[in-house]
């Protein structure tokens, strides 16, 4: 409980990039999705641009091209979908290779799936860099409601707790040979689910009991400071303004 | 149902996220009396819950899976404004930290998952709870209230579809395909509810907003036998009217500022592609035939009309909700 | 006086009563064992003291202040409470951090601060640990730290929940000497008899949810039926040091 994981996500290092303060990184990372996704899609060098940009941060940043693409897989389910797209697509066909394809869906098929993976592999170079701790405190920086920063604070806490709890689960029903097939083994997933829902509120509640016996009330108390000077705001704000740029000359 | 990056047009994004946003905010002033010192760790809880449930994809049928939205169960266990949080954040953390669902769609997937589900699932659930205010009652309105939470926000996602989606599909295709698979989601997400707020409420009654104001005596040992005191009562959950209104007017921002966006500021992308001529002809039959789909005068249905169309209509099923909630209401008291 | 409870009832949400009308006084510069059987209502009635958990009836006063929603902050910073199991009372990834959440939560920043956190970790004798994972301290280590994280609060009263259990015999004795260097009020819930006696002048029997026996240690350890009642024993071969009576 409390500490040091979601490794999986975290990259530790001390680059420039993830030694920038955690609220320039947000701020980037929105706005250079925003910008992704207000470009047309017939500007394929602006795509090409964009991905080459991300590439830059993650060379900067050391996160290796092996880690990015392990952690892609959270896109697959609509990867899936944006190729089912040509398919039941509809509008104007042309066959390629024996299969009819509507030309229309190729194009949206090929728009969600360069701006989803553009999105995503910002969001994992983000990850890779802040600690989800760090990101907490750059989001409060930002003026986040204290309430939305409080629940996600124990949210992060209780992630593990819950994960680890449901691993375990897991494991004791499959060596059961237990297996989720279809619809019939739902309620027995819904009782796995109530009792780790028990399980893990009372392991999480007497920390917050700990907690406010020490004095908590709500906000994590910020020991560094991470305020952001110009220099800083300027680096980080070089990737959404590059992107920009490139979006206006293509 | 997390819906990434490039999926709907971005006027319909920023339309999402000025309702999101609105919804958060309302949820946020009224979440501070949902919550007290013991439920804030409840509600992250709750988030942490519903994001590991969400990994765990049920099978569905024919080789379709789906999640938990977890909106319900939120509603029910820390109430509907601090639910609205709760799902806020976890599509924050997902966004953010894992690379789940795009950043510029979060205003989308609050509204669909966090405020849609929430609304919804709490109107069901007190409108069942009000007929029969005990423990099964509690029990089978979570059922219900989450099994019917997911198929509407499937549907409030198909129409959000047929105002801005990017992928030329028919928009009655997309209804109906999402719409009959998450009745079956929803029979799954129903079931975990149910099962969830079961278990809760028999270890810890004490957390489910939807149970409040239930306890028993003390008992006082002293040296001349013993006495029975009056233990202090728990807060009650808060009345049903204002929650229903908070929600319409939710939906109302919901159908005038997607409105708004979608018909004022046609999309990017498409506007360069007629630009170029590229897309001439394709944009009229981009939606086929239904009327409600193009957001061009397709049909002789004006810009901007077809979005509002498809909204009031889903904030008719909400009105009719309030009013079935009302009309029970006087019947039971 | 520093520490009133009066009348104490409490049951949980569930609806388990666990006390049934506790009173009981502890003053100024008092040392006082909490001794009583498994569920008997120890950890409970701990709870109380800093207002964790809200009396279903009764009061609880701590100078003279009733614990309540009004006075919580206060109180928090005046009674520093060591939970039974270190893992629930360490959460932050360092050390350091752990011992710093407490006096920071109280508006100490800075020097001060780190100062604080120096100072408690040096009188546990864990400040090597100070950037070290709590998690991947042993469980005596984890122990000296949590009441660290609680000496750093420098509170009036300290009151530690079985504080010597799962200890090796060398941190249960290091344990006992930075309790008695201490100069503040103690109330320690233990089931370690001996370690009551050595540490505590006086020592309180809770059972079934009610003061059952109040009064010098040793006479109450002496004290062999009242023992046998309320299911506790002496370590085999153990006996009470005899001076005077
Ligand atoms: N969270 C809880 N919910 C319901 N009942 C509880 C809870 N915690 C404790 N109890 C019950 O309250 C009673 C007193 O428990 P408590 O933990 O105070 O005992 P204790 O004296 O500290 O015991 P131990 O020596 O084992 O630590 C027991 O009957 C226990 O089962
Ligand atoms: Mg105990």
């Amino acid at each position: 409980m409390g500490a040091g994981h979601h490794h999986q996500l975290y990259r530790p290092g001390d680059t420039l990039v993830h030694r920038l303060p955690p609220q320039c990184k947000l701020l980037a990372v929105a706005a250079f999705a925003i910008v992704v996704v207000a470009t047309p899609r017939e500007r394929f060098l602006a795509f090409g641009g964009y991905l080459l940009l991300l590439a830059a941060v993650a060379a900067v940043a050391r996160v290796s091209p092996g880690f990015v693409l392990r952690r892609m897989v959270v896109e697959l389910p609509f990867v899936l979908f944006a190729f089912a797209i040509p398919v039941i697509g509809l509008g104007e066909r042309i066959s390629i290779w024996g299969v009819s394809l509507s030309v229309d869906g190729l194009w949206a098929s090929w728009n969600i799936l360069a701006k989803a993976t553009l999105g995503v592999i910002a969001s994992i170079l983000l990850a890779a860099t802040t600690e989800p701790r760090s990101m907490l405190l750059g989001a409060q920086r930002l003026r986040m409601p204290q309430l939305l920063v409080q629940i996600a604070t124990f949210m992060l806490r209780y992630l593990d707790v819950v994960l680890d709890a449901m691993r375990r689960m897991k494991v004791a029903r499959e060596s059961r040979g237990f297996q989720a097939r279809d619809l019939r083994q739902a309620p027995i997933l819904a009782k796995s689910a109530g009792a780790l829902f028990i399980r893990s509120y009372e392991r999480g509640e007497r920390v917050h009991l700990a907690m406010l016996s020490r004095g908590y009330t709500g906000t994590m108390p910020v020991y560094r400071d991470i305020s952001a000077d110009v220099r800083q705001w300027l680096f980080a704000g070089a990737l959404p303004v590059a992107a920009a740029a490139l979006l206006f000359i293509s | 149902m997390h819906v990434p990056d490039g999926f709907f047009t971005a006027s319909v994004s920023i339309g999402a996220a000025v309702v999101a946003a609105a919804g958060v905010s309302v949820a946020l002033r009224n979440a501070k009396q949902e919550l007290d010192d013991r439920t804030a760790p409840m509600a992250g809880l709750v988030a942490a819950f519903i994001f590991a449930v969400q990994m765990l994809n049920f099978p569905v049928a024919a080789g379709t899976s789906g999640h938990l939205l977890g909106g319900a169960l939120a509603a029910i266990l820390v109430g509907p404004y601090t639910a609205v949080l709760c799902v806020a954040v976890v599509l924050l953390v997902q966004g953010f930290f894992f690379a789940d669902g795009g950043l510029t769609a979060l205003g989308i997937n609050i509204t669909l998952m966090g405020i849609v589900t929430a609304a919804v699932a709490w109107g069901v659930f007190r409108l069942i709870v009000r007929v029969a205010p005990n423990r099964t009652a509690i029990v089978a309105g979570s059922f219900v209230a989450a099994l019917v939470s997911v198929p509407v926000a499937a549907l409030a996602f198909a129409a959000l579809f047929a105002i801005g989606g990017t992928a030329p599909i028919d928009a009655g295709a997309v209804a109906a395909a999402m719409g009959g698979t998450h009745v079956l989601i929803g029979i799954g997400e129903g079931l975990i509810t149910a099962v969830t707020v079961s278990s809760v409420l028999a270890v810890r009654p004490d957390l489910v907003y939807g149970a409040r104001g239930l306890t028993k005596p003390l008992v006082l040992r002293t040296a001349d036998g013993e006495r029975v005191v009056e233990a202090p009562r728990g807060p009650e959950a808060k009345p049903i009217r204002p929650f229903l209104v908070g929600a319409g007017i939710v939906s109302l921002l919901l159908a005038g500022v997607v409105s708004f966006f979608a018909s004022s500021s046609p999309d990017g992308l498409e506007r360069v592609a007629e630009d170029k001529g590229f897309l001439g002809q394709a944009s009229d039959h981009l939606f086929g035939g239904s009327a409600l789909a193009d957001y061009g005068d397709v049909g002789g249905i004006p810009v901007g009309v077809a979005g509002v169309l498809g909204v009031l209509i889903t904030l008719a099923v909400g009105l009719g909700i309030a009013y079935l909630v009302r009309r029970k209401r006087k019947v039971t008291t | 006086m520093t520490l009133e409870v009066r009348d104490l009832a409490y049951a949980y949400p569930d609806g388990t009563q666990a006390l049934f009308g506790v009173d009981l006084r502890i003053s100024r510069g008092e040392r006082v064992a909490l001794l009583g059987p498994n569920g008997a209502g120890k950890t409970t009635l701990v709870m109380h003291l800093n207002g964790i958990l809200t009396a279903g009836h009764g009061t609880v006063r701590v100078a003279g202040l009733q614990v309540g929603k009004e006075n919580l902050q206060e109180i928090r910073r005046r009674v520093g409470l060591v939970f039974q199991d270190p893992d629930d009372q360490l959460f932050m990834p360092t050390v350091r951090e752990d011992v710093a959440f407490g006096p920071a939560n109280m508006g100490v920043r800075g020097a001060e601060l780190d100062h604080k956190v120096t100072d408690a970790l040096t009188r546990v004798g864990m400040l090597d640990a100070i950037d070290r994972p709590p998690h991947h301290l042993s469980f005596g280590q984890r122990r000296r730290v949590a009441v660290a994280t609680v000496l750093a609060m420098d509170p009036e009263i300290l009151v530690l929940d079985e504080p010597s259990s799962n200890l090796d015999p060398a941190s249960r004795r290091e344990l006992a000497q930075i309790l008695k260097n201490l100069d503040v009020t103690v109330l320690m819930v233990t089931h370690d008899l001996p370690y009551a006696l050595e540490l505590c002048e006086r020592a309180l029997i809770l059972s079934d949810g009610v003061i059952a026996a109040d009064g010098p240690t040793r006479d109450i350890l002496a004290n062999e039926s009242l023992l046998t009642a309320h299911r506790l024993e002496l370590p085999y071969g153990f006996a009470i040091p005899s001076t005077g009576t």
